[in-house]
């Protein structure tokens, strides 16, 4: 056993700023293996495999391909030395074709007709070998997220990658897409290729890898055989102290009626149709659960109840109309009704990164009587409430005079959430609370979810970790397509089912096929997922 | 995180972008053969020398610091108003209006209803591309540049046809001796205090001044104000609040064109007392440099302001005494757009490189947590 | 109006059209890779006045042309090191170099020609001077195909030719190299260009590039052959119709070729008829003037089919983190 790693990182360090992204790492990959980093979002798996693809450069340390000391000082060394990748967000030019996209940077000759004649040959070829069949003369801005990933792994399979890097492939996919993406990673191995596979979820590293590193804050901790592992050591490895996967929470009171939205519809302003006549009710002191791919209508939803994006339909607060489309359809009338709103994004909606904090913790409240004084603002008030507040939710540093970006992403969370809980609403719509937060401010925001619903308040949780809407929900509806697909109680459900149920399929009892499940994903495809 | 005080920021960077440009302008004064050292101190005596250079200084100024606040208030919003010379222009266009059609007893009325109509003029002209942008999203860059042309062309009709005097020149008939506007001599004259009654700066200056502070007030300590930097820091931000975006767009056009449309009560009530063609004199542009020299903010646009106050003065009289075009000064003006506008990163990057070599510490515990955060 | 009054105005259309159309094309490679360009006006007019300035000096035309182009170029590569090495603002870059324009060739001007800003007048093999294609004088006298062959085909200068040229030349860069699958990839999203191992910088300076020696091209014909030497600001706004233009034909070369026209169609008729009595109403000359840009204004608004730009268009690459 004398084979050469097919990728070999030595000492790798690399910071932004003042900010160290990763610190000193070594890694090795055998040729022919799956090989999974797992990691908290920020922990620097991103930064290191955006190294050895010559995205950034490194500041020290060496890179060794099939045991050749290799510089990689751009993307272009990195295809030379036989890696590809597919990055989180694809980098596909939306308005060309498939065939353009993959050819983009491969062309044979300075003129494009011979590459592209060619290169769909090649695409025939590569279909058939690795089930990756795509239409090469549909526009990417009309495919679905599942066929643009497949067109990124074509993309690097043209270019003879011999190393496949996946950054958090599975993130946009349903169960039953990412089912089948490993297939094709297992025939790829079969092949002899060589595939880093970047995650933060725990089971796809159990399922496929061979062998596994965890970093955590930039530094790598481990490097095990997945055979020799467990999820519970390798969460610990992870968060670097042993942590409670489980939300704490006693079985739910729900009180009266609080929300009850009937058929509502969202068309986008590109004429797409967003949310299919969704209809559900939520009680005082319950929290429900929506689950679904990303892109499913789940965004639109909460914006419609958040006031800012239009819809038909209706919706009652405590059996009270709400205004969908006039007037009074705005943010501003939403928080007088008692909807409080924690958006998915924070970072582009939730918070004004250049904004203090004080500044922030005003933001969408800004009219509040008790902000003003006369036909000004009152600075000073907000600034103090926004010190109370900060001590309250436990953010650090609690300096109101700090600009939102100063801030890690669990702090920044706890902001919103301090401002927005704190405002003592009747519903409060939460989209994905804790992505791109720390597994300690992930327990806290849990902890006053919960605490929120135990007083009493309706809550809508959007989340597209399965794991978060088990944990939280009360009960959970499946949005695939605009529609909700169905409801299912967390105790009398499994991931399969709700799996399922994202796909589009609504009779869970039977068995379905791959090709089932795909045919109704493509179905729908170039709609859903498209923001992705 | 905060790389660098907030005082390399404010102060720095402007005074670095201005001395490169100063120091790109001396090459060019010496390339054609005249002396910069020369140059710099016929400039200082002439525009500062006297309380006539002093009149004409802050006459500029004046124009520069209503068309400078107006580029401020719109980049508060996100929105670049190239528009401030058409928007001047119409502006010009309604005092003209209203001072040669409507008899006004004394000044201080005329005054205020040249202001109204100034700014509703400049604020209809700034309406439209507004609404494109805001309803249509036409992109304002290329709407306001078309309504500045389509400005010039309105008012070249206006002035060869219905509201040309008679005569030669394309130019409306002197307004009213009612109308005209005290001097800053006459109003030191008042207080004893010996000022040139030739230059042509007048009490616009102190409305130009009320403005700043006026503006101040709206940005940064009203309700308005805070929506309209909300908004243009994150338009889906803006729309999550609860902020309607078509609102802050047209509303901080509307202020926008409004401050431009008022510079004409410097220049053509004030200065000219009458209509003339190009009236504006390309001031709604340099607008843009001062408003980015003065990093937005009224006190700065202030500042920034008499600074090009000063060169144009300056700039004037170089051409009187040297061999020296008065274009120099457009090309100080470009100069000066290009290294506090497009090449700021050129000057901020080395600097925050600098503070943050001069300001390493060991990090707190706090901002570990941040840094890994940041770094995906 | 008779025929030969609309064959005039016509042929006055092209040679108006010809410097639109070269800035024009020149915005379009410009921004199709992602780099807004306002500052065509600024390159075009630094441009004609070295054109005209060495084009005199050394009373050779072709000079004066390459030297035209090189001004036009250091404008381009102060735009490229704005917008692409120092990720700064485009459009206030664009205004900068319009400013720049402005303000040196006037001054450079007076100090090397004491004219006032102007160049004195060239002619000779100093200026470019109007092909006669073959057979024209002999097709004259022949009734309509006569005129429309001697008056409107033939007698233009030699960029007239190279300018309509250089519409199907661009169309074919674009569409059917692979320089342009890769300019058009990097206008609309720079990331998958930069990770197909391709330099979006390197790309992004060629586009920059093209675009000045094509403003440089409009600039000299300003100088050297619509005109006999430089004015000041001779340009007179012709950069921002282009820009105008380029949007009209929403970033493509054959629809900026009809935009262009029309453009110029415009320009010859107010520049040859003062007022247009249209029976009912009375079009005065300045509305003509106007009229590029209140249709330009009308397409930005979207009431005639939307014009979408690029797009990564007005946005500096920066590598996501």
């Amino acid at each position: 056993m004398s084979t050469a790693p097919a990728i070999e990182l030595k000492g790798i360090s690399k910071a932004f700023g003042p900010v160290q992204a990763n610190k000193d790492i070594s890694i090795r990959v055998m040729p022919g293996t799956i090989h999974g980093i797992i990691g908290e979002n920020g922990a620097g798996k991103s930064t290191l495999m955006s190294i050895l693809y010559g995205f950034y450069k490194a500041d020290s340390g060496e890179i060794f391909i099939n045991g050749k000391k290799t510089d990689i000082p751009d993307s272009q060394a990195a295809i030379n030395a036989g890696i590809g990748m597919v990055f989180q967000h694809f980098k596909l030019v939306q308005n060309f074709t498939v065939l353009e996209n993959v050819v983009l940077g491969a062309e044979d000759s300075a003129l494009l007709g011979p590459s592209l004649a060619r290169a769909r040959g090649e695409l025939k070829r590569l279909a058939a070998e690795y089930e990756l069949s795509v239409d090469p003369d549909a526009l990417i801005d009309d495919i679905g997220v599942g066929m643009q990933q497949r067109v990124e792994i074509l993309k690097a399979l043209y270019r003879q990658a011999d190393i496949l890097i996946l950054d958090e492939p599975t993130g946009v996919l349903t169960p039953a897409e990412a089912d089948h993406l490993f297939r094709i990673l297992e025939n790829l191995r079969a092949e002899g290729k060589t595939i880093i596979l970047i995650t933060h979820k725990l089971r796809e590293i159990i399922e496929i890898t061979d062998t596994v590193s965890v970093m955590r804050r930039g530094e790598m901790t481990a490097t095990v055989k997945t055979a020799e592992t467990s999820p519970p050591e390798l969460a610990e490895l992870m968060v670097g102290r042993k942590v409670l996967l489980r939300v704490k929470k006693t079985p739910a009171q729900p009180g009266e009626k609080i929300v009850e939205v009937r058929d509502l519809n969202v068309v986008d302003d590109k004429g797409v149709h967003r949310v299919k006549g969704v209809s559900f009710d939520i009680r005082a002191g319950e929290i429900l659960g929506i689950a679904g791919v990303a892109g499913n209508g789940q965004s639109e939803l909460l914006e419609v109840l958040g006031g800012y994006e239009k819809a038909t339909g209706s919706i009652r607060m405590r059996g009270e109309e709400i205004d969908l489309t006039g007037s009074r359809s705005d943010g501003q009338s939403r928080r007088r009704r008692g909807i409080a709103h924690v958006p998915e994004d924070r970072q582009r909606e939730g918070l004004i990164m250049d904004f203090h904090a004080w500044e922030n913790v005003a933001f969408g409240y800004h009219a509040d009587p008790a902000y003003q004084s006369g036909m000004f603002m009152n600075n000073a008030a907000i600034r103090e409430a926004t010190a109370e507040k900060m001590k309250r939710f436990d953010v650090r540093p609690p300096d109101p005079n700090l600009s939102a970006k100063s801030f890690s992403g669990g702090n920044q969370q706890k902001i919103v959430l301090a401002r927005e809980i704190e405002r003592n609403p009747d519903l409060l719509l939460v989209g994905q609370p804790t992505r791109g937060v720390d597994i300690g401010a992930i327990e806290f925001i849990h902890q006053r979810i919960v605490e929120l619903r135990d007083e009493g308040k309706a809550i809508l949780l959007v989340s597209v970790e399965l794991d978060e809407i088990l944990g939280l929900a009360d009960r959970i509806a499946v949005m695939f397509d605009g529609q909700i697909m169905g409801e299912r109680l967390p105790g009398e459900t499994d991931e399969k089912e709700l799996g399922l149920l994202m796909a589009g399929i609504t009779d869970t009892e039977r068995e379905h096929s791959l090709a089932e499940v795909e045919a109704q994903l493509a179905h729908t495809s170039g709609r859903a997922g498209k923001e992705a | 995180m905060e790389r660098m005080p907030k005082w390399a920021d404010v102060v720095l960077i402007p005074l670095i972008s201005l001395l490169l440009a100063a120091i790109l302008s001396a090459l060019v004064i010496l390339a054609i053969g005249e002396s910069p050292v020369e140059a710099l101190k016929l400039m200082v005596s002439g525009a500062l020398g006297s309380t006539y250079g002093w009149g004409y200084t802050l006459y500029y100024a004046t124009n520069f610091i209503f068309t400078g606040l107006c580029v401020a208030i719109a980049f508060h919003a996100r929105m670049f108003n190239i528009g401030g010379e058409g928007q001047a222009l119409l502006g010009g266009l309604g005092v003209a209006i209203v001072l040669l059609y409507i008899p006004w007893p004394h000044w201080t009325i005329a005054l205020i209803a040249a202001i109204v109509a100034a700014g509703a003029f400049g604020a209809a002209w700034a309406a439209i591309p507004a609404y494109l942008q805001a309803k249509r999203g036409s992109h304002i860059v290329i709407t306001t540049i078309m309504f500045n042309f389509i400005a010039a062309a309105l008012l070249n009709w206006a002035l060869v046809g219905p509201l040309k005097a008679p005569g030669q020149e394309p130019a409306t008939s002197s307004f009213p001796e009612a109308t005209h506007l005290p001097t800053l001599g006459d109003v030191f004259g008042v207080f004893g205090i010996e000022w040139s009654h030739a230059a042509p700066a007048n009490v616009s200056f102190f409305i130009a001044i009320l403005a700043c502070f006026a503006l101040w007030a709206l940005i940064w300590r009203t309700r308005l104000g805070y929506e309209i930097r909300a908004f243009g820091h994150s338009e889906p931000a803006a729309r999550y609040a609860g902020i309607s975006p078509t609102r802050i767009i047209m509303i901080a056009m509307l202020i926008s064109g409004a401050l431009a449309g008022c510079m004409a009560i410097n220049n053509v009530q004030g200065e000219a007392e009458r209509l003339v063609l190009n009236a504006a004199e390309g001031a709604g542009f340099i607008g843009i440099a001062v408003a980015l020299m003065g990093r937005s903010h009224p006190f700065g646009v202030f500042l920034a302001a008499v600074l090009f106050g000063f060169l144009y003065q300056g700039g004037a009289e170089l051409a009187l005494w040297m061999n020296i075009q008065r274009e120099l000064i457009v090309v100080i003006q470009a100069l000066v757009i290009l290294f506090t506008g497009a090449l700021d990163n050129m000057i901020r990057m080395p600097l925050e490189k600098l503070f943050v070599a001069a300001g390493r510490q060991p990090p707190a515990p706090d901002r570990k947590s941040t840094s890994a955060e940041g770094a995906q | 109006m008779d025929f030969i009054t609309i064959v005039q105005i016509l042929d006055s259309t092209i040679r108006l059209a010809v410097p639109l159309l070269l800035a024009c094309l020149a915005g379009l490679f410009s921004e199709r890779a992602g780099i807004f360009d306002i500052g065509l006006e600024g390159k075009m007019l630094a441009a004609a006045f070295m054109s005209g300035a060495v084009a005199y000096t050394t009373g050779q035309v072709w000079i004066g042309l390459l030297a035209g182009i090189g001004a036009s170029l250091l404008l381009s590569g102060i735009h490229g090191l704005a917008s692409i090495t120092f990720r700064g603002n485009q459009l206030i870059s664009g205004v900068a170099i319009n400013f720049l324009a402005a303000g040196l060739s006037v001054v450079i001007a007076q100090d090397w020609f004491g004219q006032g800003g102007r160049t004195p007048n060239i002619s000779g093999d100093a200026r470019f001077n109007g092909i006669t294609l073959p057979g024209a004088d002999a097709i004259e006298s022949t009734p309509f195909i006569g005129p429309i062959y001697e008056e409107l085909l033939s007698g233009h200068t030699i960029i007239v030719y190279i300018a309509f040229l250089t519409v199907p030349l661009t169309w074919w860069i674009l569409f059917k190299t692979r320089f342009g699958l890769r300019l058009r990839a990097v206008g609309e999203n720079p990331a998958a260009v930069d990770t197909a191992g391709v330099s979006v910088v390197g790309l992004r300076y060629a586009a920059v590039g093209i675009c000045g020696i094509l403003t440089g091209l409009a600039g000299a014909y300003l100088a050297t052959a619509l005109q006999a030497g430089f004015v000041k600001d001779m340009t007179a706004g012709r950069g921002f119709i282009a820009l105008a233009a380029l949007i009209f034909a929403k970033w493509r070369p054959w629809y900026a070729l009809s935009a262009c026209l029309l453009f110029g169609f415009l320009q010859a008729v107010a520049l040859r008829f003062q007022n247009i009595d249209l029976g009912l109403v009375e079009l005065p000359v300045q509305f003509m003037d106007a009229l590029p840009y209140i249709l330009t204004v009308i397409i930005l608004a979207g009431f005639v089919g939307k014009a979408i730009p690029p797009r990564a268009g007005g946005q500096p690459y920066v590598k996501e983190r």
